[in-house]
Protein backbone atom coordinates (compact mmCIF):
# COMPACT_ATOMS: atom_id res chain seq x y z
CA UNK A 1 0.00 0.00 0.00
CA UNK A 2 1.34 3.47 -0.88
CA UNK A 3 2.17 5.97 1.36
CA UNK A 4 0.44 8.62 0.36
CA UNK A 5 -2.70 6.30 -0.43
CA UNK A 6 -2.68 5.37 3.36
CA UNK A 7 -2.33 8.97 4.32
CA UNK A 8 -5.35 10.13 2.04
CA UNK A 9 -7.78 7.36 3.09
CA UNK A 10 -6.78 7.95 6.97
CA UNK A 11 -7.48 11.77 5.96
CA UNK A 12 -10.70 10.71 4.68
CA UNK A 13 -11.72 8.24 7.59
CA UNK A 14 -11.13 11.35 10.08
CA UNK A 15 -12.86 13.72 8.33
CA UNK A 16 -15.80 11.39 7.37
CA UNK A 17 -15.50 10.34 11.49
CA UNK A 18 -15.14 14.47 12.44
CA UNK A 19 -18.42 15.00 10.47
CA UNK A 20 -20.60 12.36 11.81
CA UNK A 21 -19.67 13.83 15.60
CA UNK A 22 -20.37 17.31 14.33
CA UNK A 23 -23.92 15.96 12.96
CA UNK A 24 -24.61 14.28 16.10
CA UNK A 25 -24.15 17.65 17.31
CA UNK A 26 -25.81 20.00 15.07
CA UNK A 27 -28.82 18.42 13.57
CA UNK A 28 -29.55 15.26 16.38
CA UNK A 29 -28.68 17.46 19.84
CA UNK A 30 -29.55 20.99 20.52
CA UNK A 31 -26.19 22.50 20.33
CA UNK A 32 -27.34 25.06 17.61
CA UNK A 33 -30.18 26.24 20.31
CA UNK A 34 -27.73 26.93 23.00
CA UNK A 35 -28.61 30.47 22.43
CA UNK A 36 -25.27 33.13 23.07
CA UNK A 37 -27.81 35.57 23.54
CA UNK A 38 -28.04 37.67 26.55
CA UNK A 39 -30.35 36.07 29.32
CA UNK A 40 -31.41 37.37 32.55
CA UNK A 41 -32.55 35.60 35.60
CA UNK A 42 -35.80 35.89 37.75
CA UNK A 43 -37.31 33.29 40.24
CA UNK A 44 -40.28 32.27 41.37
CA UNK A 45 -41.58 30.60 44.65
CA UNK A 46 -44.01 27.66 44.56
CA UNK A 47 -45.76 25.95 47.34
CA UNK A 48 -45.50 22.39 44.63
CA UNK A 49 -43.16 22.10 41.56
CA UNK A 50 -44.79 18.83 40.64
CA UNK A 51 -42.53 17.13 37.83
CA UNK A 52 -40.59 19.81 36.85
CA UNK A 53 -37.17 19.45 36.19
CA UNK A 54 -34.17 21.47 35.43
CA UNK A 55 -33.84 22.61 31.82
CA UNK A 56 -37.53 22.22 31.36
CA UNK A 57 -38.77 25.33 28.58
CA UNK A 58 -40.05 28.72 29.93
CA UNK A 59 -42.97 29.52 27.68
CA UNK A 60 -44.96 32.29 27.21
CA UNK A 61 -48.17 32.06 25.14
CA UNK A 62 -46.71 28.90 24.03
CA UNK A 63 -43.37 30.47 22.87
CA UNK A 64 -40.43 29.31 24.57
CA UNK A 65 -38.42 32.36 26.05
CA UNK A 66 -36.40 30.28 28.70
CA UNK A 67 -35.51 27.52 30.84
CA UNK A 68 -35.37 26.47 34.58
CA UNK A 69 -31.69 26.96 35.96
CA UNK A 70 -31.88 25.59 38.98
CA UNK A 71 -34.47 24.27 41.56
CA UNK A 72 -34.00 24.53 45.07
CA UNK A 73 -35.97 24.45 48.54
CA UNK A 74 -36.45 27.48 50.71
CA UNK A 75 -35.99 25.97 54.68
CA UNK A 76 -37.64 29.12 55.80
CA UNK A 77 -40.81 29.28 53.89
CA UNK A 78 -41.35 25.41 53.01
CA UNK A 79 -41.17 26.37 49.25
CA UNK A 80 -39.86 25.18 46.13
CA UNK A 81 -37.83 28.07 44.38
CA UNK A 82 -37.29 27.58 40.58
CA UNK A 83 -34.69 29.95 39.37
CA UNK A 84 -35.64 30.74 35.78
CA UNK A 85 -32.93 32.19 32.64
CA UNK A 86 -34.93 33.71 30.05
CA UNK A 87 -33.79 35.40 26.92
CA UNK A 88 -33.31 39.01 26.87
CA UNK A 89 -35.17 39.73 23.60
CA UNK A 90 -38.60 39.46 25.56
CA UNK A 91 -39.79 41.72 28.20
CA UNK A 92 -42.15 40.84 30.81
CA UNK A 93 -44.52 43.51 33.38
CA UNK A 94 -43.56 43.25 36.20
CA UNK A 95 -46.85 41.30 37.79
CA UNK A 96 -46.51 38.74 35.34
CA UNK A 97 -47.76 35.53 36.50
CA UNK A 98 -45.72 31.95 36.59
CA UNK A 99 -47.78 28.76 36.44
CA UNK A 100 -46.86 25.27 36.25
CA UNK A 101 -48.59 23.53 33.51
CA UNK A 102 -48.40 19.84 31.63
CA UNK A 103 -47.36 19.29 27.95
CA UNK A 104 -50.47 17.02 26.57
CA UNK A 105 -52.03 14.81 29.30
CA UNK A 106 -49.13 12.90 30.58
CA UNK A 107 -46.54 15.18 28.98
CA UNK A 108 -43.74 16.97 30.90
CA UNK A 109 -44.06 20.00 32.94
CA UNK A 110 -43.15 23.46 32.12
CA UNK A 111 -43.64 26.88 33.59
CA UNK A 112 -46.11 28.93 31.58
CA UNK A 113 -45.56 32.51 32.00
CA UNK A 114 -48.83 35.59 31.36
CA UNK A 115 -48.06 38.76 30.95
CA UNK A 116 -49.39 41.21 33.72
CA UNK A 117 -49.96 44.64 32.71
CA UNK A 118 -47.28 46.51 34.95
CA UNK A 119 -45.98 49.35 33.10
CA UNK A 120 -42.21 48.56 34.75
CA UNK A 121 -40.39 45.17 33.32
CA UNK A 122 -39.05 42.97 35.33
CA UNK A 123 -35.26 43.13 35.50
CA UNK A 124 -32.78 40.37 36.55
CA UNK A 125 -32.91 38.96 40.26
CA UNK A 126 -36.42 39.83 40.73
CA UNK A 127 -39.24 37.46 41.95
CA UNK A 128 -42.47 36.59 40.00
CA UNK A 129 -44.73 37.33 43.21
CA UNK A 130 -48.15 35.60 41.25
CA UNK A 131 -47.83 31.72 41.27
CA UNK A 132 -49.66 29.02 40.93
CA UNK A 133 -48.20 25.36 41.67
CA UNK A 134 -47.99 22.24 39.63
CA UNK A 135 -51.54 20.23 39.75
CA UNK A 136 -51.28 17.16 41.86
CA UNK A 137 -53.56 14.15 40.52
CA UNK A 138 -53.98 12.60 44.09
CA UNK A 139 -54.92 16.12 45.39
CA UNK A 140 -57.39 16.79 42.87
CA UNK A 141 -58.86 13.22 43.26
CA UNK A 142 -59.82 13.67 46.63
CA UNK A 143 -60.86 17.12 46.30
CA UNK A 144 -63.43 15.73 43.74
CA UNK A 145 -64.28 12.91 46.22
CA UNK A 146 -64.70 14.85 49.22
CA UNK A 147 -67.35 16.95 46.95
CA UNK A 148 -69.11 13.99 45.93
CA UNK A 149 -69.21 12.71 49.55
CA UNK A 150 -70.85 16.32 50.26
CA UNK A 151 -72.88 16.19 47.46
CA UNK A 152 -74.34 12.42 48.85
CA UNK A 153 -74.52 14.32 52.56
CA UNK A 154 -76.68 16.88 51.22
CA UNK A 155 -78.50 14.96 49.16
CA UNK A 156 -79.48 13.09 52.46
CA UNK A 157 -80.51 15.85 54.51
CA UNK A 158 -82.88 17.32 51.91
CA UNK A 159 -84.84 14.33 52.33
CA UNK B 1 -11.01 -32.97 47.52
CA UNK B 2 -7.42 -31.58 47.72
CA UNK B 3 -6.65 -31.81 44.35
CA UNK B 4 -10.08 -29.64 43.85
CA UNK B 5 -9.17 -27.53 46.00
CA UNK B 6 -5.09 -27.06 44.84
CA UNK B 7 -6.75 -26.88 40.72
CA UNK B 8 -8.96 -24.08 41.94
CA UNK B 9 -6.09 -21.91 44.00
CA UNK B 10 -3.76 -22.69 40.56
CA UNK B 11 -6.51 -21.19 38.94
CA UNK B 12 -7.32 -18.53 41.09
CA UNK B 13 -3.55 -17.55 41.06
CA UNK B 14 -2.94 -17.69 37.27
CA UNK B 15 -5.82 -15.37 36.82
CA UNK B 16 -4.63 -12.84 39.20
CA UNK B 17 -0.87 -13.01 37.97
CA UNK B 18 -2.38 -12.37 34.16
CA UNK B 19 -4.09 -9.66 35.93
CA UNK B 20 -1.30 -8.08 36.98
CA UNK B 21 0.76 -8.88 33.63
CA UNK B 22 -1.40 -7.21 31.78
CA UNK B 23 -1.95 -4.39 33.95
CA UNK B 24 2.34 -3.69 34.41
CA UNK B 25 1.76 -4.29 30.42
CA UNK B 26 -0.63 -1.35 29.85
CA UNK B 27 1.75 0.87 32.37
CA UNK B 28 4.74 -0.08 30.27
CA UNK B 29 3.01 0.84 27.04
CA UNK B 30 1.57 4.11 28.36
CA UNK B 31 4.94 4.44 29.07
CA UNK B 32 6.86 3.90 26.02
CA UNK B 33 3.60 5.34 23.89
CA UNK B 34 6.64 8.35 22.40
CA UNK B 35 7.60 6.02 19.46
CA UNK B 36 3.72 6.20 18.64
CA UNK B 37 3.67 9.73 18.59
CA UNK B 38 6.80 10.98 17.45
CA UNK B 39 6.71 8.77 14.37
CA UNK B 40 3.28 9.19 13.69
CA UNK B 41 2.94 7.62 10.26
CA UNK B 42 3.61 4.76 12.26
CA UNK B 43 -0.07 4.87 13.96
CA UNK B 44 -1.63 6.61 10.82
CA UNK B 45 -0.92 3.00 9.27
CA UNK B 46 -2.50 1.39 11.72
CA UNK B 47 -5.25 3.96 12.12
CA UNK B 48 -5.66 2.88 8.33
CA UNK B 49 -5.75 -0.75 9.27
CA UNK B 50 -7.98 -0.52 12.03
CA UNK B 51 -10.36 2.25 11.18
CA UNK B 52 -10.49 2.46 7.21
CA UNK B 53 -10.91 -0.99 6.32
CA UNK B 54 -13.87 -1.18 9.26
CA UNK B 55 -15.97 1.17 7.90
CA UNK B 56 -17.92 -0.70 5.45
CA UNK B 57 -18.76 -2.82 8.03
CA UNK B 58 -19.77 -0.58 10.14
CA UNK B 59 -21.59 2.05 8.13
CA UNK B 60 -23.58 -1.04 6.78
CA UNK B 61 -24.00 -2.28 10.32
CA UNK B 62 -25.36 1.49 11.51
CA UNK B 63 -27.62 1.77 8.39
CA UNK B 64 -29.86 -1.74 8.68
CA UNK B 65 -29.32 -1.25 12.96
CA UNK B 66 -31.30 2.28 12.29
CA UNK B 67 -33.48 0.85 9.62
CA UNK B 68 -34.79 -1.81 11.88
CA UNK B 69 -35.22 0.12 15.01
CA UNK B 70 -37.39 2.90 13.13
CA UNK B 71 -39.65 -0.04 12.01
CA UNK B 72 -40.14 -1.84 14.78
CA UNK B 73 -40.42 1.72 16.91
CA UNK B 74 -42.51 2.78 14.61
CA UNK B 75 -44.38 -0.48 15.10
CA UNK B 76 -45.07 0.35 18.79
CA UNK B 77 -45.34 3.97 19.22
CA UNK B 78 -47.88 4.26 16.46
CA UNK B 79 -50.16 2.20 18.89
CA UNK B 80 -49.92 5.19 21.05
CA UNK B 81 -50.54 7.60 18.50
CA UNK B 82 -47.14 9.09 18.96
CA UNK B 83 -45.19 7.98 16.10
CA UNK B 84 -43.75 11.64 15.87
CA UNK B 85 -41.73 10.52 18.92
CA UNK B 86 -39.69 8.25 16.67
CA UNK B 87 -36.67 10.20 15.78
CA UNK B 88 -36.42 10.57 19.67
CA UNK B 89 -36.37 6.94 19.74
CA UNK B 90 -33.57 6.42 17.27
CA UNK B 91 -31.40 8.48 18.16
CA UNK B 92 -31.45 8.13 21.75
CA UNK B 93 -30.98 4.34 21.73
CA UNK B 94 -28.50 4.87 18.69
CA UNK B 95 -26.37 7.39 20.63
CA UNK B 96 -26.86 6.68 24.27
CA UNK B 97 -26.22 2.93 23.66
CA UNK B 98 -26.03 0.90 20.19
CA UNK B 99 -23.87 3.09 19.00
CA UNK B 100 -20.87 2.62 21.17
CA UNK B 101 -21.37 -0.86 21.81
CA UNK B 102 -22.69 -2.44 18.91
CA UNK B 103 -19.95 -0.60 17.14
CA UNK B 104 -17.36 -1.74 19.96
CA UNK B 105 -18.44 -5.36 19.57
CA UNK B 106 -18.16 -4.85 15.63
CA UNK B 107 -14.34 -3.28 16.07
CA UNK B 108 -13.47 -5.94 18.50
CA UNK B 109 -13.94 -8.90 15.96
CA UNK B 110 -13.06 -7.05 12.86
CA UNK B 111 -10.01 -5.11 13.68
CA UNK B 112 -9.36 -6.75 17.15
CA UNK B 113 -8.88 -10.02 16.08
CA UNK B 114 -6.62 -9.00 13.26
CA UNK B 115 -4.10 -7.33 15.56
CA UNK B 116 -4.12 -10.03 18.40
CA UNK B 117 -3.48 -12.23 14.93
CA UNK B 118 -0.86 -9.82 13.89
CA UNK B 119 1.32 -9.59 16.94
CA UNK B 120 1.06 -13.22 17.92
CA UNK B 121 1.91 -14.50 14.23
CA UNK B 122 5.12 -11.65 14.75
CA UNK B 123 6.32 -13.41 18.10
CA UNK B 124 5.77 -17.15 16.71
CA UNK B 125 8.05 -16.58 13.50
CA UNK B 126 9.98 -14.05 16.20
CA UNK B 127 9.99 -11.14 14.79
CA UNK B 128 9.57 -9.59 18.21
CA UNK B 129 12.61 -11.11 19.55
CA UNK B 130 14.89 -9.80 16.48
CA UNK B 131 13.63 -6.24 17.25
CA UNK B 132 15.02 -6.97 20.87
CA UNK B 133 17.96 -8.17 19.36
CA UNK B 134 18.39 -5.32 17.51
CA UNK B 135 17.76 -2.84 20.27
CA UNK B 136 14.24 -1.45 19.29
CA UNK B 137 11.56 -2.29 21.19
CA UNK B 138 8.82 -3.93 20.21
CA UNK B 139 5.59 -2.45 22.25
CA UNK B 140 7.29 0.81 21.43
CA UNK B 141 7.57 -0.36 18.19
CA UNK B 142 4.45 -2.53 16.96
CA UNK B 143 2.35 -2.60 20.50
CA UNK B 144 2.37 0.89 21.11
CA UNK B 145 1.28 2.43 17.53
CA UNK B 146 -1.23 -0.12 16.87
CA UNK B 147 -2.97 0.34 20.84
CA UNK B 148 -3.02 4.25 19.70
CA UNK B 149 -4.47 3.39 16.25
CA UNK B 150 -7.44 1.87 17.62
CA UNK B 151 -8.26 4.19 20.46
CA UNK B 152 -8.20 7.01 18.14
CA UNK B 153 -10.42 5.01 15.49
CA UNK B 154 -13.15 3.33 18.13
CA UNK B 155 -14.92 7.01 18.69
CA UNK B 156 -15.00 8.13 15.16
CA UNK B 157 -16.39 4.67 14.14
CA UNK B 158 -18.80 4.95 16.74
CA UNK B 159 -19.93 8.46 15.87
CA UNK B 160 -20.43 7.24 12.26
CA UNK B 161 -21.89 4.04 13.45
CA UNK B 162 -24.65 6.20 15.22
CA UNK B 163 -24.91 8.92 12.26
CA UNK B 164 -26.13 6.18 9.79
CA UNK B 165 -28.13 4.79 12.05
CA UNK B 166 -29.89 7.90 12.66
CA UNK B 167 -30.37 8.29 9.14
CA UNK B 168 -31.59 5.18 8.48
CA UNK B 169 -34.47 5.34 10.82
CA UNK B 170 -35.10 8.66 8.71
CA UNK B 171 -34.87 6.83 5.73
CA UNK B 172 -37.27 3.91 6.95
CA UNK B 173 -39.53 6.74 9.50
CA UNK B 174 -39.65 9.54 7.46
CA UNK B 175 -39.08 8.67 3.58
CA UNK B 176 -41.11 5.11 3.72
CA UNK B 177 -43.50 5.27 6.09
CA UNK B 178 -44.30 9.15 6.10
CA UNK B 179 -44.30 10.10 9.94
CA UNK B 180 -43.68 14.01 9.34
CA UNK B 181 -40.33 15.09 8.75
CA UNK B 182 -40.53 18.42 11.03
CA UNK B 183 -41.75 16.65 14.04
CA UNK B 184 -38.90 13.57 13.34
CA UNK B 185 -36.08 16.24 13.41
CA UNK B 186 -37.53 18.96 16.25
CA UNK B 187 -38.52 16.40 18.52
CA UNK B 188 -34.69 14.47 18.38
CA UNK B 189 -33.37 17.47 18.96
CA UNK B 190 -35.61 18.54 21.62
CA UNK B 191 -34.81 15.16 23.47
CA UNK B 192 -31.61 15.18 22.68
CA UNK B 193 -28.82 16.58 24.99
CA UNK B 194 -25.37 17.27 23.53
CA UNK B 195 -23.61 17.01 27.29
CA UNK B 196 -25.67 14.92 28.71
CA UNK B 197 -26.27 12.05 25.67
CA UNK B 198 -23.75 12.85 23.15
CA UNK B 199 -20.93 13.44 25.34
CA UNK B 200 -21.34 10.59 27.20
CA UNK B 201 -21.63 8.11 23.82
CA UNK B 202 -18.64 9.64 22.58
CA UNK B 203 -16.86 8.79 26.36
CA UNK B 204 -18.74 4.98 26.08
CA UNK B 205 -17.05 4.73 23.04
CA UNK B 206 -13.30 6.08 23.80
CA UNK B 207 -13.66 4.01 27.25
CA UNK B 208 -14.43 0.63 24.79
CA UNK B 209 -11.28 1.45 22.29
CA UNK B 210 -9.06 1.40 24.97
CA UNK B 211 -10.51 -2.04 26.47
CA UNK B 212 -10.88 -3.70 22.73
CA UNK B 213 -7.29 -2.66 21.45
CA UNK B 214 -5.80 -3.31 24.80
CA UNK B 215 -6.84 -6.81 25.06
CA UNK B 216 -5.77 -7.10 21.70
CA UNK B 217 -2.30 -5.90 21.92
CA UNK B 218 -2.22 -7.58 25.17
CA UNK B 219 -3.23 -11.02 23.79
CA UNK B 220 -1.03 -11.40 21.01
CA UNK B 221 1.81 -10.07 22.59
CA UNK B 222 1.04 -12.86 25.56
CA UNK B 223 0.29 -15.14 22.93
CA UNK B 224 1.88 -18.46 23.12
CA UNK B 225 3.92 -18.67 20.10
CA UNK B 226 2.53 -21.68 17.83
CA UNK B 227 -0.04 -21.75 15.38
CA UNK B 228 -2.34 -23.06 18.15
CA UNK B 229 -1.27 -20.75 20.45
CA UNK B 230 -1.98 -17.55 18.12
CA UNK B 231 -5.68 -18.89 17.04
CA UNK B 232 -6.58 -19.24 20.92
CA UNK B 233 -5.15 -15.86 21.54
CA UNK B 234 -7.44 -14.42 18.39
CA UNK B 235 -10.65 -16.09 19.92
CA UNK B 236 -9.74 -14.87 23.55
CA UNK B 237 -9.34 -11.58 22.21
CA UNK B 238 -13.00 -11.27 20.56
CA UNK B 239 -14.53 -13.28 23.58
CA UNK B 240 -12.78 -11.18 26.96
CA UNK B 241 -13.28 -7.81 24.35
CA UNK B 242 -17.02 -8.40 24.24
CA UNK B 243 -17.90 -9.58 27.51
CA UNK B 244 -15.78 -6.36 28.93
CA UNK B 245 -17.97 -3.60 26.52
CA UNK B 246 -20.87 -4.86 27.40
CA UNK B 247 -19.85 -5.04 31.48
CA UNK B 248 -18.26 -1.91 31.68
CA UNK B 249 -21.34 -0.37 29.64
CA UNK B 250 -23.29 -1.63 32.08
CA UNK B 251 -21.00 0.41 34.92
CA UNK B 252 -20.83 3.67 32.43
CA UNK B 253 -24.81 3.52 32.31
CA UNK B 254 -25.68 3.43 35.82
CA UNK B 255 -22.87 6.41 36.04
CA UNK B 256 -23.70 8.56 33.82
CA UNK B 257 -27.64 8.07 32.86
CA UNK B 258 -29.22 7.30 36.81
CA UNK B 259 -29.59 9.90 39.50
CA UNK B 260 -32.13 12.54 38.07
CA UNK B 261 -30.79 14.63 35.02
Amino acid sequence: MNRSTIDLWVGVFVALGLGALLFLALKVGNLASFSTAETYQVDARFSNIGGLKVRAPVKSAGVVVGRVADIGFDNESYEAVALLTIDSRYRFPRDTSAKILTSGLLGEQYIGLEAGADARMLKSGERLRITQSAVVLENLISQFLFNKAAEGGEAKDGK
Amino acid sequence: MRAALTHLGAAVTAGIWRLGYGARFFAYLLVHSGTAFRRFRLTLREIYFAGVLSLIIILVSGLFVGMVLGLQGYDTLQRYGSSEALGVLVALSLVRELGPVVAGLLFASRAGSAITAEIGLMKATEQLSAMEMMAVDPIARVVAPRFWGGVLSMPLLAALFSAMGIFGGYLVGVVLIGVDEGAFWSQMQAAVDVRNDILNGVIKSVVFGVAVTLIAVFEGYDAVPTAEGVSGATTRTVVTSSLAILALDFVLTALMFTGGN
